[in-house]
């Protein structure tokens, strides 16, 4: 197996320091806690509607089934895919700007760019469907099943606001990564020589994709 | 406790995270499919299917969000998040303690599949 | 302490400007990174921010004079109740001492030049008052009638008042917290100046820090509840709504798991400006530093197991109720031995009497007669006749007027020369300083007996007991001896900003980094990083001294 360098090409350069930082080491497990701590919110902020997920599924665990069957099994495995991969070609994006190699540092978060953005079409053509088939909460709530339509709602309610929630944030992170590559791209200062931007935008899109992880198999796999 | 994180680390790490994940996604996939444990109660399925997807957020945490290679400072704090997301489950204790009569007139429709077979009923007055 | 001799404005031509003085456009301090100039700004929001409530508060005392009510529909009544209850919580009270004394003083106590996120730290405090903007107006529009509560389903689905707005400026706020939070945890771990161990920490940073982590795991939880209730009104995704086998109460127990701890995110900051303010006018050690701080973490953890109390009428399972009370009850323990320890603090002390410390021990007290009255209040039994009476609106002002505010007003009485340069006159700080505890207790030590009595909460009406008028006439003259309080600091705060005596660096002869640097201080804070040898609050030196000179035999 071919080893790789795995130092920076050319490390001559210092990584910049910030004026209230001593050293580097100091300044840069101060932005990568800050960020954890960052997730941590993020964390109890969608742990709230997992918990009420959790507590109308063990309440209404024959509705829960029926109300899942009518989600498409295979078009959130695909999804699953994509934002696996997603988080792949992200941390390879952190890896090259850690070794400064700012070409496929930007293919890397373009590609990450790239699948967020399949993503979300993916599930634009899953919410349509829901649409059409009057499976949206509200007064045009249409439910055709053997459980009371209610309990089915009460599902799309849960449906819809955790995926809309991950969305909204799958949309934020498409912003940022965006915004990393342009300032990447033009070598601006704040990421200049500097790959802690990229990491900790690494960490949020992770985040994101754990989200997911929970996400998939709590509502396309109910089991019987 | 100083990390030296210029140093990256070998793609291949990252790689084969990921073809894990991708193994553990397969595997989630197909128990949907197949009934585990006693017949009647979705329990073990339920189980299974959080325990694969904890391993899977456990190997994105370790791997791709480097916190194998990290601080003490940061271990804590990731641990110390889904900690304090499962402490919220106390109120479950609330949901599964409440009284299990239905109070008369508020009985739930006959065709109700998620009613419980035979409830107690308060006595008469 | 410091290895930094300070350096007083004039003494030598190349000391740093202040922190005022660096920079006079409008732009240097909307565009600040500097912590302390960010802690000067939202000193100015908080303060119109506390009027606006004290506003609604007058209404409402004004409101309660008679018993057919005086000026208010009832629907408006709900409104100024529940004005007051947001801003002050959400504006007022939560960012107070975080925002304005811990911003300025966390980072030159630890010894450090800033806190760790700079923009982060400017981006909060834009994020706070676009958060009170939304606030206000929502009640221009109209107002909130919900109360501060948001119970559902009232508020996702009855209520035709601006809660969207409303809550909304709740959210941004919450933000706002979360990124002090975030910046004083980091700071605290990673900026320490070398030899500032954990344990020579001021407690203040303790306080602070325990606050922080109560800021970022809970006040998530209350962001996701209102979005859910916003979500409701807007999408109708009704995750409380009975109709649809929802639990309403699952709003409620959503709601309290921030909302209990945020009553210890208030109170901890000004737990921690006790500590610096008793030593220094005691001229003694703290007593007992390491209970006060693994207290502070105590209380910090625990506080976030007892939320239920709030529930105990709510249809919540008994038993849960019974483990959230007895919770409730361990969770006294760490603010008792905090009083415990101050008491012991003072006690055999060198005692000055000075504005700061008339404060300290208003706070001791009252926050002593809220704390006893909420155990009536944990327990169920008792509870059951006083929940939603004024019982509770007392044992709540008890700790959150009586215990932050005034911790709040020793801690800007004891810092303000730190912050300005200035002295403000002392006769006129111990007068407001009595005129508010006088104030305060003719207020709400009535509220007690009204509550005990059956006056019930949020009623602006009680023609059913006008025996209960007298009380209310007592709290409402209460009340506006209490505004007069508040107003005078107001004034010769701001008058000492142009001509109190210039203060040096330690007017109170205090011990702590703050006090080795010049007042106001240079924008970098310390010239050189200092480097810490001493134990906090290392009065010790003194009080040997002046047991030396009484031993000594007098002289021929």
């Amino acid at each position: 197996m071919k080893t790789e360098a795995l130092h920076a090409a050319h490390q001559t350069e210092e990584q910049p320091l910030h004026h209230q930082f001593e050293e580097v080491s100091q300044q840069n497990e101060s932005y990568v806690v800050g960020m954890w701590v960052f997730l941590v919110t993020e964390i109890m902020f969608f742990g709230g509607m997992f918990l009420a997920y959790v507590l109308y599924r063990w309440r209404y665990p024959v509705a829960w089934y029926e109300a899942h069957t009518r989600l498409d099994v295979a078009m959130g495995t695909t999804n699953t895919v994509v934002l696996l991969t997603s988080s792949l070609t992200m941390a390879l994006a952190v890896h090259f700007a850690q070794l400064r190699n700012r070409k496929m540092q930007l293919a890397m978060l373009g590609t990450t760019i790239a699948l967020a953005c399949v993503f979300l079409v993916i599930k634009a053509f899953e919410w349509s469907a829901k649409f059409h088939h009057g499976l949206v909460p509200g007064p045009g709530f249409l439910w055709d099943g053997t459980v009371p339509a209610p309990q089915a709602q009460l599902f799309y309610s849960l449906y819809f606001g955790m995926t809309g929630l991950h969305a909204l944030h799958v949309i934020i992170g498409i912003l940022v990564i965006g915004t990393l590559g342009l300032l990447t791209f033009l070598d601006h200062p704040l990421v200049k020589n500097d790959f802690i931007p990229t990491e900790l935008v690494g960490l949020y899109w992770h985040f994101v994709d754990i989200v997911w992880i929970f996400l998939f198999p709590l509502f396309y796999l109910i089991p019987k | 406790m100083k990390i030296d994180h210029s140093h990256a680390h070998p793609i291949g790490m990252y790689l084969r995270t990921f073809a894990a994940l991708l193994a553990l996604m397969v595997l989630t996939v197909a128990m949907a499919f197949v009934h585990v444990g006693p017949e009647g109660t979705s329990v073990f399925n339920n189980l299974i299917a959080m325990a694969i997807a904890a391993t899977k957020a456990v190997l994105v945490v370790l791997f791709f969000m480097h916190v194998k290679f990290s601080t003490q400072l940061t271990k804590f704090w990731a641990v110390l998040g889904f900690l304090w997301f499962l402490l919220m489950f106390i109120m479950f204790a609330d949901y599964t303690t409440r009284p299990r009569e239905y109070i008369r007139g508020w009985e739930p429709a006959a065709e109700d599949p998620n009613a419980p077979a035979a409830m107690p009923q308060p006595p008469a007055r | 302490m410091s290895t930094a001799a300070p350096v007083l404005h004039g003494e030598s031509p190349k000391a740093p400007p202040s922190y005022l003085q660096a920079g006079h456009s409008i732009k240097s301090w909307l565009l600040t990174g500097d912590h302390k100039r960010i802690a000067v700004l939202y000193l100015i929001s908080v303060s119109v921010f506390f009027f606006f409530g004290s506003l609604a508060a007058s209404m409402i005392r004004i409101e309660l004079v008679s018993p057919r009510g005086v000026m208010l529909e009832s629907d408006t009544y709900n409104k100024v109740f529940t004005a007051h209850g947001i801003i002050m919580i959400f504006f007022f009270l939560i960012p107070a001492i975080p925002a304005v004394l811990g911003n300025f003083l966390l980072p030159i106590m630890i010894g450090a030049r800033d806190l760790a996120f700079p923009r982060l730290n400017l981006l909060s405090w834009y994020l706070y008052v676009a958060g009170g903007l939304c606030g206000v107006l929502a009640i221009a529009f109209g107002g909130v009638d919900t109360g501060w509560t948001f119970y559902t389903p009232y508020s996702s689905m009855y209520s035709n008042t601006n809660v969207t707005l409303t809550i909304i400026g709740a959210f941004i706020a919450g933000f706002s917290s979360i990124a002090t939070g975030i910046n004083f945890i980091v700071t605290v771990h990673k900026m320490r100046a070398p030899g500032m161990t954990w344990f020579r920490l001021p407690l203040m940073v303790w306080g602070s820090y325990a606050t922080s982590l109560i800021i970022v795991l809970g006040t998530p939880v209350v962001a996701i509840t209102l979005l859910l209730v916003v979500m409701e009104r807007v999408f109708h995704i009704g995750v409380f709504s009975p109709e649809l086998g929802g639990d309403p109460v699952l709003f409620q127990h959503l709601f309290w798991f921030y909302s209990h701890p945020a009553v210890y995110i208030m109170i901890l900051p000004a737990m921690g400006v006790i500590n610096e303010v008793i030593t220094c006018f005691s001229r003694k050690r703290i007593f007992g530093y390491h209970f006060i701080a693994f207290s502070s973490l105590a209380i910090a953890g625990l506080g976030f197991l007892v939320w239920g109390h709030h529930m105990f009428v709510s249809s919540q399972s008994m038993y849960q109720g019974m483990v959230f009370s007895l919770l409730s009850y361990l969770v006294a323990v760490p603010s008792a031995i905090k009083v415990f320890n101050w008491t012991a603090t003072i006690y055999k002390g060198s005692v000055r009497f000075q504005t700061p410390f008339l404060y300290v021990l208003g706070f001791m007290g009252l926050f002593v007669v809220g704390g006893l009255t909420g155990l009536f209040l944990a327990a169920m039994s008792t509870d059951v006749h006083l929940t939603d009476t004024y019982f509770v609106v007392a044992h709540f002002h008890y700790v959150m007027v009586g215990g932050t505010i005034m911790g709040f007003l020793a801690g800007l009485h004891f810092w303000w020369p730190k912050f300005f340069g200035r002295m403000y006159p002392d006769s006129w700080g111990k007068l407001s300083a009595l005129i508010i505890f006088v104030g305060f207790n003719l207020t709400f030590l009535p509220q007690f007996v009204l509550g005990y009595l059956g006056m019930p909460r949020r009623y602006h009406y009680y023609y059913f007991a006008p025996e209960f008028q007298f009380w209310h006439i007592a709290s409402t003259a209460g009340a506006s001896i209490l505004a007069v309080g508040f107003l005078i600091p107001a004034v010769y705060l701001l008058w000492s900003l142009k001509y109190g005596a210039p203060a040096g660096p330690n007017p109170w002869g205090a011990k702590g980094l703050e006090w080795t640097i010049p007042s106001p201080p240079p924008t970098t804070n310390f010239l050189e990083t200092p480097v810490v040898r001493e134990e906090p609050y290392s009065y010790d030196a003194e009080a040997e001294e002046r047991e030396e000179q009484a031993k000594e035999p007098t002289r021929a």
